[in-house]
């Protein structure tokens, strides 16, 4: 079971938490055109890594919020996490 | 039986306190302390069971967790437990226990056929047989297999036994209480450091309990006892003993089961069976020490041979002689050391040894004992059936290819010793990868992965006196990183006898002509011949020869056996063994029960029960309930005899001419604040809101991104910028997570805040056409009437001093409302409906009603909002808005989604208005056409419609638009019913939805 470093509430394990899915999906904005390619992209294609993975997860026992978190997706490690509105540098 | 191999003056057992014991039937007796496996010896018991394939006899191996034979089935307190290992079962007054895999009886069992007729049996014999013909695989294979396979009987019993998990949080956790785990989790405690330190048997100590050293001037296992004690006394430290540390996972958690009361005869009131220990710890200290290895020989699964190691154990730790004969074989001086403590018991031993001229000071103190020891000779087979009588041995040549003249000797066990493999599953399972050390033949640990280090004989340090002082420096060291103290400990001083190298040896060859069985893993019967059929054959990845032979398979994980079969497979692929590797170490290391793994969350545990605050009002007015996701509803509220259809139709048909009520709170609710709270629901439903007036509620459709509808629910200004939000009660969660998931990452601009309520509003809906009258009574300083409170109206109201919420909103199509107060004062509401609205005929109604009444009035819900219909499916494409963007909109224009065909919802009645249609049904154009019939679409609910009294469901149908007034057949293959059936529109009952504005 993973431990996760939630930025509001410190380590916890992973049965606290859901999974998220690509944190480096950006929603098109509202009221813009969208090319059928790029509305794929957003809704479908994920590129499932081997190897470092920014993703998201929500703290859904605890603090309920969004948080990104850096993680190998084949070794499990997690190197850093952040708060849903902090640049990942 | 009178023990009569048990000696004086040896032991660690309680001989003051006799216990008696049954295996297959008879009485034994046996002592505190002894195990299941121990006791049997005592009593001279060595055929235990028969073998899995072959139904050969087979006794007693190991007296531990490596052991592959003596798996009982074991009876306690009225219940019965498979796969037991008789080596590990501690013993208690009144236990039982019978062998597993033989019929008629152990003694005389008729599977042994099978040893006769094994060269029809040969590795992957199941896969080459039970092939052919194919109509032969249910009828006769299936059931064979099934009753042949498998060492036990599982209990069909509910199992009365508690089990509990815990969670548990340390600096270091050690696993292993030897040389190592003692030196390592003394140093890290007198640190300060929290420690756990975990051993499987009940006694602590490991290898101290049999060797004879010295450490500070005591004998080992007096110096354990000595820091065992002083660790119990620390608050910083938790021992614990008959705990296993079965699985290494990510992030340094570690599980392991603890046995709470494996060894009594009932489990102590309160006290769980096991004990499911989840440990985070900062770091790891691996000292599972190893694990003697057999060295491979004709018929060596002859019940008296056995490891050298398990002898000596048997003798020192329960006073018990496993022969009056030892012979034993060694390829190193470990052998030697159970010969010295046979002739310290009165007992002569042989000893063989494959090297030819070893010396050592353990050898030096066999020879001054006077023990015959015979060099490079080596055992070819033993002889016996149910027990060995004799040996042939011989002579073996320096290049171990060729053997001298066979000779026999009378002997009655043969205690085998081929060196030791470190235990290293712990550090595999971690990630360590594994490398091969060629001084001691087995793979030990290699770079650390996660924070993990393996000492001592897991590590492959054979020494007492460098195992100490790794151990110490390491448990000082890592504790120091974590506590920041330092205090000195002094190592104290080793007395241990030196040992010379061992012999890279471990198969003894076939002398000529002869065919024995050389086994290479005892309890899946896999011999050395069957391993090279695998490899004849063509596999050669050692997961595939593993899989294919079972080799290293079943509840022993191949413990003592894997490594041979390393050696096996590099010596005739002529390569070395690193470069054939292992197979994977997978947790758990040893079998955990069922039980503990599942813990308290059995039964109405098995998840949580959500219960509304009308729920004992429910049950005391015979409310028959139903699982709605956690919830617990009504169903309906049964009278006399009723039936569920019966009780149902009562309750609808009362809802469209009185008044009915039903508990809805278990409808998810979703409080929403904030200047922006308008602009998040325009974003997240697909109907324009934000010119939505104060005191009006409106219905809502929300999608996910890629179109497809999510949820649907109505939701309230309840004020400027306060909303009130409904959702399904199956969606609850899901609508929140997807609310914040937009606030937090996609538009954190808007200004809103989210809270679910669901949990602090007691709900009831109040349906039919009397309902308003009802109302009028219940809220009387509030004008309720058409005008004050129209259709999708909100006010706030009095309810005898209570503070309600009043909706009008229906779900049933008629003329309703729905009433919230604060879930404290929902039994007060509801009992307050049924007093005042009893002159109306008032009647609660349950879900099944509630579903009655939506789907005859053609309202969605999860059935038909089931993740694969959009709002044109549901015929809601009316709240689709084309001005404003919202989640999912750019999907809609997908061609998929806008095809004239497009699949749509529509009412199904069946041509003889009598056969319900099943739930699940296909519609077919035709039922007579081949299979596979097209399929047109499928009836997603069904009812009985109380306003025409005949069957009425909905359906998805592809071009429903275009098919009412078709005639179809709907078609359930399941429930075997063919029915003819007419689509008419979906909203069977007042399709102009005049009664909910009435």
């Amino acid at each position: 079971m993973l431990y996760i470093n939630c930025p509001h509430c410190g380590m916890r394990s992973q049965n606290e938490f859901s999974y998220g899915g690509d944190a480096s999906v950006k929603r098109p904005e509202l009221n813009k055109e969208v090319s059928d390619q790029e509305w794929d992209n957003f809704v479908y294609n994920r590129k499932s890594l081997r190897g470092k993975h920014l993703e998201l997860w929500q703290h859904i026992s605890g603090c309920r919020q969004w948080i990104k978190v850096e993680r190998d997706t084949a070794t499990h490690e997690i190197f850093r996490t952040f708060k849903a509105d902090e640049e990942v540098a | 039986m009178n023990q009569a191999f048990r000696i004086e003056n040896s032991g660690l057992i309680n001989r003051d306190k006799k216990l008696s014991f049954k295996f297959n039937g008879k009485t034994y007796f046996g002592y505190e302390g002894d195990t299941l496996a121990s006791a049997l010896l005592a009593n001279g018991v060595h055929l235990v069971g028969r073998s899995f394939k072959y139904h050969r006899p087979r006794g007693f191996f190991g007296a531990g967790v490596d052991e592959p034979y003596a798996v009982v089935q074991l009876y306690r307190n009225g219940e019965t437990e498979p796969n037991i290992k008789a080596t590990e079962q501690e013993l208690f007054e009144g236990l039982e226990a019978k062998s597993v895999n033989c019929w008629p009886s152990v003694n005389f069992d008729i599977g042994a056929i099978n040893n006769f007729l094994r060269i029809f049996l040969p590795a992957g014999f199941y896969y080459k047989t039970f092939m052919w013909p194919k109509s032969f695989w249910y009828r006769i294979y299936e059931p064979f297999i099934r009753k042949a396979a498998g060492l036990g009987v599982a209990s069909i019993k509910h199992d009365k036994e508690r089990y509990e998990h815990k969670y548990e949080y340390c600096d270091l956790l050690i696993a292993g209480s030897g040389p190592s785990g003692l030196a390592s989790a003394y140093a890290a405690a007198k640190n300060g450091a929290k420690v756990i330190l975990a051993e499987d048997k009940p006694r602590f100590g490991g290898s101290l309990l049999t060797s004879d050293v010295n450490i500070g001037n005591q004998s080992g296992k007096d110096w354990a006892e000595g820091i065992i004690a002083e660790l119990k006394t620390m608050p910083n430290v938790v021992v614990k003993n008959r705990s296993q540390i079965f699985g290494y996972y990510d992030h340094n958690m570690l599980v392991m089961s603890e046995k709470v009361s494996d060894h009594l005869p009932t489990t102590r009131k309160y006290h769980p069976n096991k004990r499911l220990w989840y440990i985070r710890a900062k770091e790891v200290l691996i000292s599972s020490g190893s694990i003697e290895r057999p060295i491979v020989f004709g018929n060596n699964d002859t019940p008296g041979v056995m490891l050298s190691s398990a002898a000596k154990e048997y003798l020192k730790v329960y006073g018990v002689l496993v022969g009056r004969k030892p012979l034993v074989f060694t390829n190193n001086d470990s052998g030697y050391e159970t010969a010295i403590e046979f002739k310290k018991h009165g007992v002569d031993p042989v000893v063989l040894d494959s090297r030819k001229n070893p010396e050592s000071e353990i050898i030096d103190e066999a020879k001054n004992l006077g023990i015959n020891i015979k060099n490079s000779y080596v055992v070819v087979a033993a002889q016996g059936y149910k027990k060995v009588k004799s040996a042939d041995i011989a002579s073996i040549s320096e290049d171990k290819k060729q053997l001298g003249k066979i000779e026999n000797i009378e002997c009655d066990c043969i205690c085998v010793s081929g060196f030791w493999t470190p235990t290293i599953h712990l550090a595999s399972q971690s990630g360590n990868k594994t490398k091969f050390k060629e001084e001691i033949d087995a793979f030990v640990p290699g770079q650390s992965k996660q924070n993990e280090i393996t000492l001592g004989a897991a590590n492959g340090v054979f020494t007492l006196e460098e195992t100490l002082k790794t151990s110490f420096e390491a448990g000082s060291e890592l504790s120091k990183k974590i506590t920041e103290n330092d205090n000195e400990i002094a190592i104290p001083n080793v007395v241990e006898k030196k040992s010379s190298q061992h012999d890279k040896f471990w198969c003894v060859p076939l002398p000529k002509g002869k065919n024995y069985k050389r086994f290479l893993d005892f309890q899946n019967d896999v011999a050395v011949s069957d391993i090279e059929i695998a490899l004849r054959e063509g596999y050669r990845s050692i997961e595939h020869v593993k899989r294919y032979t079972t080799l290293g398979m079943a509840t022993d994980q191949g413990k003592t056996s894997n490594l041979n079969g390393l050696q096996l497979v590099s010596e005739i692929e002529n390569k070395v063994v690193p470069a054939v590797g292992h197979t994977t170490f997978r947790p758990p290391y040893t079998p955990v029960s069922i039980g503990a793994i599942v813990g308290r969350e059995v039964g109405k545990h098995s998840k949580p029960t959500r219960k509304s605050p009308m729920h004992s009002w429910h049950e005391k007015n015979n409310a028959v309930f139903v699982d709605a996701g956690v919830w617990l509803r009504p169903r309906y509220y049964k009278r006399g005899n009723e039936n569920l259809f019966e009780g149902s139709k009562r309750e609808a048909k009362n809802v469209r001419t009185n008044v009915g009520v039903c508990d809805v709170t278990t409808l998810g609710k979703i409080d929403i604040k904030g200047p922006d709270a308008a602009e998040l629901l325009n974003r997240v439903y697909t109907n324009a809101w934000l010119k939505l007036p104060v005191g009006k509620a409106r219905y809502g459709v929300m999608l996910r991104e890629d179109g497809i509808v999510m949820d649907d629910g109505t939701t309230t200004r309840i004020s400027e910028n306060h909303y009130h939000m409904t959702t399904t009660t199956a969606q609850a969660a899901n609508v929140l997570s997807h609310l914040e998931y937009y606030l937090q990452l996609v538009w954190p601009e808007l200004n809103v805040n989210v809270v679910s309520t669901t949990e602090q509003w007691a709900g009831a809906a109040i349906a039919g056409p009397k309902s308003r009258d009802l109302l009028q009574k219940l809220f009387p300083n509030s004008d309720v009437s058409n005008e004050g409170l129209p259709f999708m109206g909100y006010m706030e109201g009095d309810l005898s001093g209570v503070k309600a919420r009043i909706f009008r909103i229906s779900f049933s199509g008629e003329l309703a409302y729905e009433v919230n107060v604060e879930s404290d004062y929902g039994n007060f509401m509801w009992e307050k409906i049924m007093e005042v609205g009893e002159e109306f005929n008032i009647q609660p109604y349950g879900t099944e009603a509630l579903s009655t009444l939506r789907i005859e009035m053609g309202h969605v819900a999860g059935s038909e909002l089931d993740g694969r219909t959009i709002p044109f499916d549901n015929a809601l494409e009316g709240l689709v808005s084309k001005k404003k963007d919202f989640i999912g909109k750019r999907s809609l224009q997908r061609s998929a989604f806008i095809a004239e065909d497009r699949q749509r919802i529509v009412g199904v009645v069946p041509l003889d208005k009598q056969t319900s249609i099943p739930e699940g049904s296909h519609l077919v154009k035709d039922d007579k056409a081949p299979l596979p019939n097209p399929k047109l679409g499928h009836i997603s609910a069904s009812c009985w419609s109380v306003e025409y009294d005949n069957p009425f469901s909905l359906a998805i149908l592809k071009d429903g638009k275009n098919m009412i007034g078709q005639k179809l057949f709907a078609m359930s293959p399941l429930k075997n019913k063919v029915i003819p059936v007419e689509i008419v529109s979906s909203h069977y009952v007042d399709p102009k939805g005049e009664r909910v504005r009435s």
